[in-house]
């Protein structure tokens, strides 16, 4: 299953911030955690990761420092700030309300029977 | 892209079937992959060294799960995409990258690829300098602004253009015999401005004074060119220089107009009279040291922006060829000849530079490999029309010398519509055949750029040859 580019990019805030809510982290290891969660579904790529940190630095959600891991190896990692928590809560509120609103209209109904082609969902 | 990349340098070394540690060749395939990505300007050094340490994660991770380090490579790298998808990415996020490229010797990169930048910045700062102290030199002979003017028209080239050169030659890092070459030439320069018993009032002295600065500004091309002297390249890059300087010039002398007015505006406001300030010091060093500045600007923002020169090319073409066709309808209509006085035999020379320079600067941003478009048709309709209105002229001042004997400056005039004539000619004649596909379009590039000699040997003609042929009138 292929998630739509739009609801990608619109998830990929309140994503990132939420796995920074857990405690500062670097961009590989997020990737890795947001494959893990959507249990390999949701494939981000990196062009779309670093750009996202960058803005979400540049909007004061996030803060970030380089520290040196193994040998000359530098690693840039990023954590949350007090705005970004903020953001964080007011996204979450918005999307519990997209959320519940879906739950609500999908409750009591079947599953749609009719899968379009090349859709496995 | 980056999948190309990486798939040539695994294929050098297939029996890397080391499985554990980071070997020597992925230290060096890392390197050769951020040398790579570098040359993007929308990831910066930072940027670079994260996607680097995502790379080597991924690496890791790979490598953990039984892929050679080869491979492992090989496959992050395919992972990460094609670069330009990526830099896309980074370029939406950071587009003020793609703006603010002149940044003046680094900030936060690291400090090794900033060493040049800031080197070349104190070598610029000291040309310039350089040749702003020079103006004021002869002052310490007791030669002012006012009462030598003569003296400071003559040499006028010779107080910064040699810094210019200067600048251009170091960091071309120039061998000796050329540096010898140059020196000698200037010293030349200085020769001719200066050895001539020339009368303030003579025309003479006029027309040296304007043709000095053409044969040392070719001189200076030379440092530009250094070795590659007589590469058609490297000679049509000093004719885009020298568009490029004209503009960055014009630029700042903009901003030193406004500068200047402040100046005397506000230390006027408390009785101050900045006027000799003005005169003596601020305009004449800061116009000495701007030739250095902007040559500097040109050199380190290359490449960076489009070039500003041929965008004016193709702005100005069509309109000036309206406004020369124009004229030759209405010559045409009212039937009689142009009347040349001397300002308008100026005039006409000054034309044929502008349509020169229109070409140039076209030539020097068209694509070679490029057919023949409408744009190559309506320069060629540039250069016609400027050449019949050209011989229009040239028939006009025949006449009146043959009329009225010569002097200095109808014969400089004369030579220089001569030159220009041949060059438009025979450029009119390449066009054609460009056109009809009989040549390459390159043909035209060479013939501009080998035309290059023939200016400065009319320069310095005109410098050493003018003064006695006209018994220094």
């Amino acid at each position: 299953m292929r998630v739509a580019k739009d609801l990608v990019a619109a998830s990929a805030t309140p994503m990132v911030l939420g796995i920074l809510a857990d405690g500062e982290s670097y961009g590989y290891a997020i990737l890795r955690r947001i494959n893990e969660l959507s249990g390999g579904e949701l494939d981000w790529t990196e062009g779309l990761l670093y750009p996202l940190l960058h803005r979400l630095e540049r909007l004061g959600y996030v803060e970030s420092s380089w520290r040196s891991v193994t040998g000359e190896r530098r690693r840039k990692y990023y954590r949350i700030t007090g705005t970004g928590l903020t953001e964080l809560a007011e996204q979450r509120r918005q999307w519990d309300t997209v959320v519940d609103a879906l739950k609500e209209i999908w409750r009591d109904r079947r599953p749609l029977t009719a899968v379009p082609l090349g859709c496995r969902a | 892209m980056t999948a190309e990349y990486a798939a040539d340098d695994a294929a050098q070394d297939i029996d890397a079937a080391e499985r554990t540690g980071p070997p020597d060749e992925l230290a060096a395939q890392f390197a050769q992959w951020r040398e790579y990505v570098r040359s993007r300007r929308e990831l910066q050094p930072a940027d670079v060294d994260e996607l680097e340490d995502h790379l080597r994660g991924s690496v890791d991770e790979l490598v953990a799960v039984g892929l050679t380090a080869d491979e492992a490579f090989l496959v992050a790298v395919k992972r990460m995409g094609s670069l330009d998808e990526l830099s896309r990415e980074f370029a939406r996020e950071h587009s003020e990258r793609l703006w603010k490229q002149l940044v003046l010797a680094g900030g936060a990169g690291d400090p090794v690829a900033d060493a040049g930048p800031r080197r070349d910045l104190w070598v610029m700062v000291g040309c310039a300098a350089g040749a702003a102290v020079s103006v004021k030199v002869p002052a310490l002979f007791g030669l002012t602004f006012d009462d030598d003017a003569e003296f400071y028209g003559r040499n006028l080239a010779l107080f910064a253009l040699p810094w210019l050169a200067g600048f251009l030659g170091w960091r071309r890092g120039l061998r000796r015999p050329l540096i010898a070459v140059i020196v000698a030439l200037f010293a030349l320069g200085a020769v001719g401005a200066n050895i001539y018993p020339l009368d303030e009032e003579s025309q003479s002295i006029v027309v040296s004074s304007l043709h000095l600065p053409i044969a040392l500004w070719l001189v200076v091309g030379l440092a530009y060119v250094a070795d590659e002297w007589r590469s058609s390249r490297r000679r049509m890059d000093f004719i885009r220089f020298t568009g490029e300087w004209f503009v960055y010039y014009v630029l700042i002398a903009l901003g030193g107009g406004v500068l200047t007015a402040f100046t005397a505006g506000t230390f006027n406001a408390i009785g101050n009279d900045p006027e000799d300030f003005i005169t003596q010091w601020l305009l004449p060093c800061g116009a000495s040291a701007t030739v250095v500045v902007a040559g500097w600007l040109v050199e380190v923002k290359q490449g960076v922006v489009e070039n500003i020169a041929p965008v004016l090319t193709r702005l100005f073409t069509p309109l000036f060829t309206a406004v020369l066709l124009a004229f030759l309808l209405a010559t045409g209509r009212a039937g009689g000849g142009i009347n040349v006085e001397r300002e308008a035999l100026i005039l006409f020379d000054l034309l044929l530079v502008v349509v020169l320079g229109l070409l140039l600067y076209s030539l020097s941003a068209r694509d070679p490999l490029a057919p023949p478009g409408l744009f190559d048709k309506l320069q060629l309709a540039l250069v016609l029309s400027a050449l019949a209105i050209d011989v229009l002229v040239l028939l006009e001042i025949t006449g009146r010398i043959t009329e009225f004997g010569t002097t200095p400056n109808k014969a400089a005039a004369l030579g220089e519509n001569v030159i220009l004539l041949a060059n438009l000619a025979w450029s009119a004649w390449l066009l054609v055949r460009f056109l009809r596909r009989q040549s390459p379009f390159a043909a035209l590039e060479r013939w501009q750029t080998a035309y290059l000699p023939v200016y400065a040997a009319w320069a310095w003609i005109v410098v050493f040859v003018f003064p006695p042929l006209f018994n220094f009138d």
